[in-house]
């Protein structure tokens, strides 16, 4: 995995809240056996009307929603299902962070380990984005903080070991496997 | 000693090693459940690794979510029956287990089924384990006192190579239920009225302990309704304290211990309920002695009312936006809103005695013409049960359809499906936009709302219908 330590891109808003992981990628998606290519069924029945065109009033659809790195949702986001589909398409059509006041645990879960990283943030604070759409933000790592145009820095909490993976572009996995002597001890100790 | 909670005990004997500011503790998985849809890119990682899966014989893999209900006996008919990605991603489960060594409950498998309804029937199932699975209703197997919990495609890569998983201590939740139900009155109804309650996020970040007399009278079946349900209120795992109704119904199943070494599990497993005095970092205190059969009117769970309530007024484009998906009027009650559909199954309520009570008001009645009742048993060995009571004569001769095993509509992945703005009532777990079908509109009710909805063909409180 890539390792990040920073990324500055405008927002995209979406202020609904309790955006559910059926949302974000439909089930009928999820017949494939692979992780890519599912930027282009992100948001789909919100996206595309029932004949596949672009629906022109959905934001992801409109020219300034281009090239935007930062999703800013409503409270409660990713709840649902545990698809890892949904922070793959998320990743996949080209959003590295999502801002809300509340992330689901399991999404939250999952997109810390695909570089995706969930930032949550203080109601003051996400009124202010959700008003302020296309807003260009620093997302700091180092720090742990969102930095706004206005110079303000709000610190926003992510787990240490989470951090760290991220920042070095580590799969937690690796962690897991040098604690190989430790998990059979575990074992024979269970047995 | 400190008094601990049912949840602290489950947690604490499987750390394998602390947690602390800058690691999460390593938690070890005693069953890993795995199904065709959230599988194959872990197996593949492990493929590209080079790793092998560290404990087969503690996996129990079957095929669920994206099998037809159709009979299919082989993988030639599939290929038939089943759309093309659909076929491949089920052949890919039979590959993948095959080349991992592990046993998979496949297309021939007497024992295939939703892998929540499978896991309990099996006896895998069992109070103190803990069970892990990449899907988020995985917090069924909680009605056992195991702490059982909902994970994503990599994590599903980390317990097959490494039997464990990174994981920060949740907090706890504590809802205690007192009060006996009325007639017509289920564990669906009490799931979804505690949903209404606390809010769909109301439960992020927490395992929710489910105590009080209503939940020591329910049966296995209607306790895992309760716990499977827990994340629709966003808590991973949603626990119940084992007894006697736990140990009657996992003595002699075929993954159950036996003998000797039933006596020490029973041991073992009568030190697990919350000791008196644990702490909870929350609590919330539910009466169900008045509850009313519930049912959802917008796109998720936690909009939800008693039937005979009317739909409520909330001036939130939220709300709004729900309520214009859904084609319903605030301020009005949903009986007698014209259903199309109506699902009885799921990994919610898809097991035996959900489809007697199901059958229990479609007996000598029929359900109209323009309305699709499908009935999907949650398992195979479940189908064989109904069958042998004849529950499923009782389905065709009202009018239902009578499938095979699958998730079918409740996920639409696989076939079956709630087409554009038909309104479907359904016994699964949520009505998300969609959820049952692009443009699908879902009321979510217990298994007896559902069949009083199918003979009626309108939205009705079953306890009219009750003899």
């Amino acid at each position: 995995m890539e390792a990040i330590a920073r990324i500055t891109s405008r927002t995209v808003v979406l202020p609904i809240e309790d955006i559910d992981t059926d949302q974000i990628i439909p089930a009928r998606f999820l017949t494939t056996t692979s992780k890519q290519g599912l930027g282009e069924r992100l948001f789909a029945d919100w996206r595309y009307d029932a004949d596949g065109r672009q629906r022109a009033d959905f934001v992801l659809n409109r020219p300034q929603s281009e090239g935007a790195a930062i999703l800013v949702g409503g409270n409660n986001f990713g709840c649902g299902s545990s698809r890892e589909h949904a922070p793959w398409a998320l990743v996949d059509y080209g959003f590295r962070a999502v801002i809300s006041t509340e992330i689901a645990d399991i999404f939250r879960s999952n997109s810390l380990k695909n570089g995706l990283i969930p930032v949550i943030v203080d109601a003051a604070t996400h009124q202010w984005l959700v008003e302020n759409p296309g807003a260009e933000l620093t997302i700091d790592l180092e720090s742990r903080s969102l930095m706004l145009p206005d110079g303000r820095s709000v610190a926003f909490p992510i787990d240490g070991f989470s951090r760290y993976c991220l920042m070095n572009g580590l799969d937690e996995l690796g962690f897991l496997l040098e604690n190989a002597s430790a998990i059979r001890e575990f074992e024979l100790r269970a047995s | 000693m400190t008094a601990r909670s049912l949840f602290e005990k489950v947690w604490d004997a499987h750390v394998v090693a602390p947690e602390s500011d800058d690691r999460p503790a390593i938690l070890y998985v005693d069953l890993h459940l795995v199904h065709e849809v959230t599988s194959p890119q872990a197996f593949d990682m492990l493929r590209d690794k080079g790793l092998k899966v560290r404990r087969p014989d503690l996996c129990l893999a079957t095929l669920d979510h994206s099998i037809p209900t159709v009979p299919v006996m082989s993988l030639k008919d599939l290929e038939i029956v089943s759309e093309p990605a659909a076929a491949r991603q089920l052949m890919k489960m039979e590959e993948n287990c095959a080349e991992f060594g592990i046993e998979l409950h496949g297309l021939a498998s007497d024992r295939r089924g939703i892998v929540h309804v499978i896991g309990p029937e099996q006896g895998a199932t069992q109070p103190g384990k803990t069970i892990v699975c990449g899907d988020s209703h995985t917090s069924t197997h909680g009605a056992f006192g195991a702490l059982a919990f909902g994970i994503g495609t990599t994590e599903v890569g980390h317990a097959l190579a490494t039997q464990c998983l990174l994981q920060r201590r949740p907090r706890t939740l504590a809802i205690n239920l007192e009060g006996t139900l009325g007639p017509g009155v289920t564990a669906k109804d009490i799931i979804l009225r505690i949903i209404g309650a606390i809010g769909v996020g109301g439960g992020t970040g927490h395992a929710i302990e489910y105590r009080g007399s209503a939940i020591a009278g329910l049966s296995m079946e209607e306790r895992m309704t309760v716990c499977n349900m827990s994340i629709e209120a966003g808590a991973r795992a949603g626990m119940i304290a084992p007894d006697d109704t736990t140990w009657e119904y996992l003595a002699g199943r075929p993954l159950a211990p036996r003998g000797q070494d039933w006596d020490r599990a029973l041991a073992h497993w009568r030190t697990l309920p919350s000791d008196a005095g644990a702490q909870y970092d929350k609590s919330v205190d539910i009466d169900v002695s008045q509850l009313a059969p519930m049912v959802t009117f917008g796109t998720n769970p936690g909009m939800v009312i008693p039937i005979d309530d009317a739909v409520p007024e909330q001036d939130d484009p939220a709300f709004r936006k729900a309520l214009a998906y859904m084609q319903i009027e605030a301020g009005k009650p949903l009986s007698g809103q014209p259903v199309n559909v109506v699902f009885i199954g799921s990994c919610t309520n898809g097991r035996l005695s959900d489809i007697r009570q199901a059958a229990s008001l479609l007996e000598g009645r029929r359900v109209p013409d323009n309305v699709r009742l499908l009935v999907v048993p949650g398992s195979e060995r479940v189908k064989r049960d109904a069958e042998a009571e004849r529950l499923h004569e009782i389905v065709l001769a009202a009018g239902g359809e009578w499938r095979e095993a699958g998730c079918s509509m409740c996920i639409a992945m696989n076939g079956d499906r709630v087409t554009r703005g038909q309104l479907a009532v359904s016994t699964s777990n949520r009505n998300f936009e969609g959820r049952q079908g692009s443009g699908a509109r879902t009321i979510l009710a217990s298994p007896l709302t559902a069949a009083a909805a199918a003979v009626t063909g309108v939205v009705t409180d079953p306890r009219t219908l009750l003899s």
